[in-house]
């Protein structure tokens, strides 16, 4: 109360034609100085993110190209360790990177897979059953976007005849695409997404453990919300994704990362970005697709195996990608 | 020592010490294994120094845990103040207070322990133990509280004025033709209606329970298909916030001896109202299900009308005292006397805050549902969810915290700063946790680092700061308790209902 008195006070005697700087002189009112400050972290918060900030480049020595068989039989699926079986399947070692998807890109617009509108890739989708439940959406037989092209944080370029990466980023996850995308990938090569099953069973291996390379998890298992990987600065853009297969026990310029492979040798498979996961219609009229795995942006907590979050077909985002089952 | 252990234990205002120093507790404690504590490393400090179990699979278990202790010692609080401030026979007082404090102390003590430090079955056992007491205490409160009782009717015919024969002054206040109190019936409709909530938890909680699967409501909300249990478990921690958040209401109105013709309308909407919601709310899981929100926004309404007619009232009487020394007051001075006393006006002004951090919020997603939150993956809308109620359980801390600041007796420039400093510090925090919910509304996700940073900072700033607070008013009364001729010995003496408002 008394600062906001002093700070009247001189304002008044301002009015009165005295001399301000001689009062400030006097005076060291420090509700300015803190005015000043909150106007100072304000604009700051508002301060443009440097979105093409320079990326450190590592090489993982992990081939993104890899597939790995994972065995037939029963697994401890779920939260509460549900037993479950599926028959035997091969999954990607990481997730698709942004170069695989360009390449695909080139492929399937070249022959007619895909086409381009507006600032859009758009491709065939052959539709959803319709239950008509409460907030379920309607996907129909048609074309559905698969990635936009304008958003600036998407890392796939397109010039007008070809489809490039973002220097920097060619073996970091595939972001921004929309589940219709990552599922017409992984079609284009004989491919599907992962079931929730499969997905889990890739993840933890049978003795029902949490994440992918145990029990307990470290800063140095994962990408993940303010995990100090040297790919995020949390004061200015945030976090970022890293190299597929980044976190794989090599020491990168002095950051030393755990092994974190799944049981069945799968990267990633807890944090860097949430996966698009193949179920439709996991619960009849739930037109949302669910993805796991946690991403740069969450809590260590989501990256727990079994944690689900969701999201409508259509959308995408910088911390959201994927991986084929076949 | 004795002495001090009525205090303690025996009186209405030492009750409310020991139960705002366990929630300070657990608060402090258990608020350093999540954000920002948990980045910058604390969490693993916390967990090794005290030993604690920390299960990955079990992390939603512990968090019900860990709700229900701090939620069961909030309600023993507004208890103690029921009990304080309204008419009953002293049995009632004694055994209700009594075994609403061995059952919290227990719901905390062997709740905490089983859930953090491995799992003493004993302790789960005394854990339930604890909120079964809790349970038995709320149904003696109801029948403590019977509005019909001769004893707590106004006398009777009486038109007009009537005199609360509490102790309180005179004034007009919300009545039957037959003289029954209708604020005491509004008690006695939450007291009951909270009860009955309370099987809507119990009963699925040892359904699920029997198999461990526990579950947070915010995980599911996008599921189409929910079982009865899962209706019931997501309607009754929505009821019991919104039940809590009513009885404080009307603590609140009864410390401020609301009376007058806004009491005359507010009481039968209070009643109204909270029968309504819980209505609603118990319908989830019937198949009234499909028309229960409507029943429920149709609830919701009366009772913060009635909210709102407490506020209109305090704040007009406030100005009218305030400046009944002046002819002709300016808006300016009505103000400023309005204002004067935080610890007066911050309840009814945190109550009109909730409705940008809460209910605004709430509205908001109910009508752009489809359109805006369902757009956005589900782990966003799950920061709303979170977000709004924890933002409103924080708002009814406040405003017991205000309320607990009267009790004390602060005078002067502490009534000020301790008052004011409740109602910046946690206006400031939960403003910028309802822009961080909504944030996706207006900043893209590859964008928001900035924003989210000064946001946390102040979220961070305000809550912190207001622990800081916390921690201070108990030191200051631990230290009290050590001298022979404190401040507890008038509190060990002095009940609610002389002190409020005449």
């Amino acid at each position: 109360m008394k600062r906001t008195i002093l700070f009247w006070t001189r304002t008044r005697a301002d009015k009165r034609g005295k001399d301000s700087k001689k009062s400030a002189s006097i005076r060291v009112n420090p509700r300015p100085i803190s005015f000043v400050l909150t106007i100072a972290v304000l604009l700051a918060s508002c301060a443009p993110v440097d979105l093409n900030a320079p990326m450190p480049a590592f090489d993982t020595g992990v081939d993104p190209n890899a597939w790995t068989q994972v065995s037939a039989g029963e697994f401890l699926y779920g939260q509460f360790n549900e037993e479950k079986s599926t028959p035997a399947f091969e999954i990607m070692v990481t997730n698709v990177t942004a170069q695989q998807y360009a390449d695909f890109l080139n492929a399937a617009l070249a022959d007619g897979t895909l086409k381009i509108e507006g600032d859009s890739v758009l491709g065939y989708y052959p539709g959803d059953e319709f239950y008509g439940a409460k907030h379920e959406i309607e996907i129909n037989a048609g074309d559905w976007e698969y990635l936009p092209l304008a958003d600036p944080s998407q890392r796939v370029k397109y010039d007008g005849t070809r489809f490039t990466v973002q220097q920097g980023y060619e073996n970091h996850p595939m972001t921004m695409v929309t589940w219709f995308g990552a599922w017409g990938y992984c079609q284009y090569h004989d491919a599907s997404l992962p079931s929730e099953i499969q997905w889990q069973k890739a993840a933890r291996g049978t003795d029902g453990r949490p994440f992918p390379w145990g029990w307990e998890i470290a800063r140095e298992n994962a990408n993940f919300y303010a995990s100090r990987d040297p790919f995020e600065k949390m004061s200015s853009f945030g976090s970022r994704t890293s190299p597929v297969g980044f976190y794989n026990g090599k020491t990168y310029d002095g950051y030393a990362t755990l092994d974190s492979r799944s049981p069945y040798g799968l990267y990633d498979m807890a944090g860097n970005v949430w996966q698009w996961i193949g179920d439709t219609h996991w619960q009849a009229g739930f037109s949302d697709r669910l993805m796991h795995g946690g991403s740069k942006d969450t809590y260590d907590m989501d990256l727990r195996v079994w944690v689900r979050n969701s999201a409508p077909p259509m959308y995408f985002s910088p911390g959201v990608g994927f991986r084929c089952v076949r | 020592m004795k002495e001090r252990f009525n205090y303690l234990f025996n009186s209405t205002k030492g009750l409310i010490l020991v139960a705002i120093a366990m929630i300070a507790v657990v608060t402090a404690v258990w608020g350093m294994l999540s954000g920002p504590m948990a980045e910058m490393g604390v969490r693993e400090i916390v967990i090794k120094l005290l030993g604690m179990d920390i299960v990955q699979a079990e992390r939603e278990g512990r968090i019900i845990i860990l709700y229900h202790s701090i939620a069961m010692a909030v309600i023993a609080i507004e208890t103690y103040m029921v009990t304080g401030l309204l008419k009953m026979k002293a049995f009632f007082k004694t055994a209700v207070n009594l075994l609403i404090t061995v059952g919290y102390i227990l719901t905390m003590v062997f709740g905490m322990g089983f859930a953090y430090f491995g799992h003493n079955w004993a302790f789960h056992g005394l854990y339930i133990t604890g909120l079964s007491l809790i349970f038995f205490a709320g149904v003696l409160l109801c029948i403590a509280l019977w509005p019909w009782n001769p004893e707590y009717k106004f006398p009777s015919p009486v038109i007009g004025r009537g005199v609360r024969g509490e102790g309180r002054g005179e004034g007009d206040y919300a009545r039957t033709k037959k003289g029954v109190d209708l604020e005491r019936v509004a008690f006695f409709t939450t007291a009951v209606t909270t009860v009955i909530s309370a099987l809507f938890g119990a009963i699925p909680g040892s359904y699920f329970g029997n198999g461990f699967e526990t579950f947070l409501a915010e995980n599911i909300i996008r599921l189409p298909h929910k079982s009865v249990m899962e209706y019931s478990i997501i309607g009754h921690l929505h009821i019991m916030l919104a039940l809590i958040a009513i009885m404080i209401t009307l603590i609140i109105g009864r410390w401020l001896n609301f009376n007058g013709a806004w009491h005359k309308v507010s009481m039968p909407l209070m009643i109204l109202g909270c029968i309504v919601l819980n209505l609603g709310v118990w319908g989830v899981v019937t198949p009234l299900e499909p028309v229960a929100h409507m029943i429920i926004y149709v609830g919701a309404t009366p009772s913060m009308l009635a909210a709102l007619f407490l506020l209109i009232w305090s704040w007009n009487k406030f100005a009218k005292e305030g400046t009944a020394h002046l002819a002709k007051p300016t808006f300016l001075q009505k103000l400023g006397a309005m204002t004067r006393d935080p610890l007066k006006f911050g309840p009814t002004w945190q109550m009109l805050f909730m409705n940008f951090t809460t209910s605004g919020i709430g509205i908001f997603m109910a009508i752009r549902l489809d359109e805006v939150f369902r757009v956005w993956p589900a782990r966003e809308e799950r920061i709303e969810l979170t977000g709004h109620w924890h933002a409103l359980s924080a708002i009814i801390a406040t405003i017991i915290l205000m309320y607990y600041g009267d009790m004390l007796g602060l005078k002067g420039k502490v009534r000020q700063i301790y008052g004011w400093s409740i109602i910046f510090l946690s206006d400031l925090a939960l403003g910028a946790v309802t822009v961080f919910e909504m944030k996706r509304l207006f900043i893209a996700e590859a964008e928001q680092q900035p924003l989210v940073n000064m946001l946390m900072y102040m979220i961070d700033f305000g809550l912190g700061m207001l622990l800081v607070l916390l921690a201070v008013v108990m030191i200051w009364r631990l230290t009290d308790l050590f001298k022979p001729k404190g401040r507890w010995t008038e509190e060990a003496t002095h009940e609610l209902a002389e002190e409020a408002a005449k």
